[in-house]
């Protein structure tokens, strides 16, 4: 008799806070749209692979040997040609603009110095964007020497050879690693931005009296104000899968029932963040700016797109405090090792004992706070 | 019913001041977040690869395979961290994520090299993170290529009739703080001014002041530039500090006129601020605001902006869609600013470009922005 009447008001409570979520067709919309766009932004976009470098061109030997060195660099498909002259100033004033990225000079009497045997040619790039210059200049430095062999006669296979092979993921495609990711990354912030408004909401128009007073216990109260988040988070990551797959056809090699329990217990740790921001904070605006304070640094030490191993090891040993960390590894294994419990259960415990942690301090600052 | 009146702006900006001063953790938030993003970025994140752990699986034993190995560890981008005789050994490591990159020296490497013959080494890396994984074998083919090179040297006594001098021009180290610093200042604007002003209408029409501010005199345009006045300060103070991080902390060049930037940052921010406002009087609800607010802000100000993913690797629908993106063209002007030097004379058409948006984003929220209730 106890228990089902319990169960009758916590289910109230949720109906009234999807309620409150839905009523507004155009919050509804974004809920279920925005993921979507995003995914797709992410999904395009999110690479760093290096192509199409715009490139300018100085020539001032006008040889067929500097036609073919140029040609040589467009074949790559690395490089692309978007401006020619003869006078340096102009290549200044190209990367100035930002108009070419790299610039390729060559020197008057490069074709004589060449067939002599010692012809040097200018590469220069534009280091603003960092990644780009280190990644293209490296492309840069491989064709011109491959070029440069060539010309000297030892076109022959070099002395040792390099065979390169990449498991998990053979054609080293960005997307399969980054678009599995992206789901840990909207889940987070979908369901920490709503979960952190829903008490301080409450707070600020005065309704959290009506609350208190209703018969409603505080741990009923909890998961009233985190179970509809769960669900729309849990839809949420359902929509993912299916564009993911349908649509960027990412390989999934595991399973799906795992994949399925990584987010429940990923979202105990983003439900149990929110459930606390709204706690503490006075106003709407407050809870905004602090979801904000903790969405940007779990993404950013995540490993979404900068390495945990590159990081300094300080904040390397911070990233294992990081719930988005352990997901994504999950996630990643699930998607392209097709991982099992076997290789994955301490990320799956780090999430259950983190989730717990923040789930249960949440729920005892709010029992504070109500009472 | 657009006049301006200097009493009834100032009234309202000092409302909106009050406001925000009863709200100290809000204000102090507005501060904290860009320093400590820049401290995030400055200090833990980079896309520099180092330290690719790497296995060696060597057959061969001999002086030769030796003297790869060692030119691999001397090349200082990679780590040893395991020497197998099996290949078979290598899958639970590359499995596990031990190591990222493995090396095999087949059994007849020296043998192989000293008869003349080319021989084959494979590399096997975990491409799992495509990205890194580029950049790994980038290293290892630069490793070999050079042993190789020196070997072919050493035995015919030649040298490439052509050699590319390669120099960087504006990030000489080739650090990606350089390249980050300046795009976060553009970036954070982005989202700092969209996020703090994207609550400020929605919060009269939830708590009902709405009415009274109706009741008032005042224009639509002197609400509008009322509430934009204390944020447009708190946002130039944004730039100014997180420039200041910039230089002081992560020695981060600043070659160009930093009275240009604030200008160009002041059109930015009237144009990103406009926009907060124009989403939240379109919203009337907080809860639609936030979510509105970070779709608006964070996925173009970090995604579309060319901030760390080049344009010119997008696909064409979405490099089109980038040239609406406001902090496109920041961006071009704040790295412009601090790595390049370069002034008005170069950049007369993103700083056109700011002027516009911030025209566009006062308009639109003037007109979003309704007294009339119901």
């Amino acid at each position: 008799m106890r228990l089902p009447e319990r169960f009758d008001r916590v289910l109230e409570l949720v109906r009234k806070e999807l309620l409150q979520v839905f009523r507004d067709p155009r919050l509804a919309r974004l809920v279920l749209v925005a993921p979507v766009i995003q995914l797709l932004a992410f999904g395009y976009v999110v690479s760093t692979d290096v192509r199409r470098i715009p490139t300018f061109v100085v020539d001032q030997d006008r040889t067929q040997a500097s036609r073919e060195l140029v040609e040589s660099l467009t074949a790559s498909g690395y490089f692309r040609v978007v401006g020619r002259s003869e006078r340096p100033r102009d290549l200044v004033e190209a990367l100035d603009h930002g108009r070419a990225t790299a610039a390729l000079q060559i020197p008057r009497g490069f074709a004589r110095d060449a067939a002599r045997g010692a012809a040097t040619v200018q590469v220069l790039f534009d280091g603003t964007n960092s990644n780009t210059a280190t990644v293209g200049s490296a492309y840069a430095e491989r064709i011109l020497a491959a070029r440069a062999l060539r010309a000297g006669g030892l076109g022959r296979r070099p002395p040792v050879e390099l065979r390169e092979r990449a498991w998990f993921n053979p054609n080293l495609v960005s997307r399969d690693y980054n678009v599995p990711a992206v789901m840990g990354l909207l889940l987070l912030i979908l369901s920490l931005l709503l979960t952190s408004l829903a008490v301080v909401r409450e707070r600020e128009l005065g309704t959290l009296e009506q609350l208190m007073v209703s018969p409603l216990s505080a741990a009923e109260l909890i998961i009233g104000k985190t179970v509809p988040f769960a669900l729309l988070g849990l839809f949420e990551m359902t929509l993912i899968t299916t564009v993911a797959l349908l649509w960027f056809r990412v390989p999934f090699q595991g399973s799906f029932a795992l994949l399925l329990l990584a987010g429940l217990l990923y979202l105990l740790s983003t439900l149990g963040l929110g459930l606390l921001i709204s706690t503490v904070s006075n106003t709407q605006q407050e809870a905004m700016l602090s979801s904000f304070l903790v969405i940007m640094p779990t993404i950013l030490l995540s490993g979404f797109m900068f390495p945990v191993s590159s990081m300094p090891l300080v904040f390397q040993w911070l990233t294992l405090l990081n719930p988005l960390r352990h997901f994504l590894e999950i996630v990643r294994a699930i998607f392209l090792k097709g991982a099992g419990l076997g290789a994955l259960w301490p990320q799956y415990l780090a999430l259950l004992a983190m989730g717990g942690a923040l789930l249960s301090f949440a729920a005892t600052r709010f029992h504070k706070t109500v009472r | 019913m657009t006049a301006l009146d200097r009493t009834r702006l100032l009234a309202i900006a000092r409302k909106e001041v009050l406001q925000l001063r009863r709200d100290p953790r809000s204000l102090l938030l507005a501060f904290l977040l860009p320093a400590l993003l820049l401290v995030f970025f400055g200090y833990a994140i980079s896309w520099d690869v180092s330290n690719v752990r790497l296995a060696v699986v060597d057959q061969d034993h001999s002086e030769r395979a030796r003297a790869l190995v060692d030119a691999f560890r001397a090349s200082g981008r990679f780590v040893i961290a395991g020497s197998l005789e099996r290949t078979t050994d290598l899958e639970p490591l590359l499995d596990r994520g031990r190591v990222r990159l493995a090396l095999v020296i087949p059994p007849r490497f020296a043998a192989d090299l000293d008869a003349g013959r080319t021989a084959v080494v494979q590399a096997i890396v975990d491409g799992s993170d495509a990205n890194t994984a580029t950049i790994a074998l980038g290293y290892t083919q630069a490793v070999v290529q050079q042993f190789s090179a020196q070997l072919l040297f050493q035995t015919r006594r030649v040298r490439l009739p052509i050699t590319a001098a390669t120099r960087i021009w504006y990030n000489e180290e080739l650090a990606s703080r350089n390249m980050i610093v300046p795009g976060l200042v553009a970036v954070i604007m982005m989202i700092i001014a969209g996020l703090l002003t994207s609550l400020t209408i929605a919060r009269e029409w939830e708590r009902g002041t709405m009415e009274q501010l109706a009741a008032t005199p005042v224009s639509r345009l002197e609400v509008v530039l009322g509430k934009l006045l204390p944020y447009l300060a708190i946002g130039l103070v944004d730039v100014a500090l997180c420039s200041l991080l910039g230089v002081l902390l992560f020695r981060v060049p600043f070659r160009g006129d930093a009275l240009f930037l604030m200008g160009a940052s002041f059109a930015f921010l009237v144009g990103t601020l406009g926009l907060g406002l124009f989403i939240s009087a379109l919203a009337r609800t907080q809860l639609l605001a936030t979510q509105a607010g970070m779709i608006a802000t964070f996925l173009p100000g970090f995604l579309l902006s060319g901030f760390m993913f080049p344009i010119d690797n997008m696909p064409l629908v979405l490099r089109l869609v980038t040239y609406l993106v406001p902090a496109r063209y920041f961006l071009v002007v704040t790295r412009g600013i601090f790595l390049k030097g370069v002034g008005p004379d170069v950049l007369w058409l993103q700083g056109l470009l700011m002027i516009l948006y911030a025209v566009a984003g006062l308009g639109l929220a003037v007109r979003a922005f309704k007294k009339e209730l119901g």
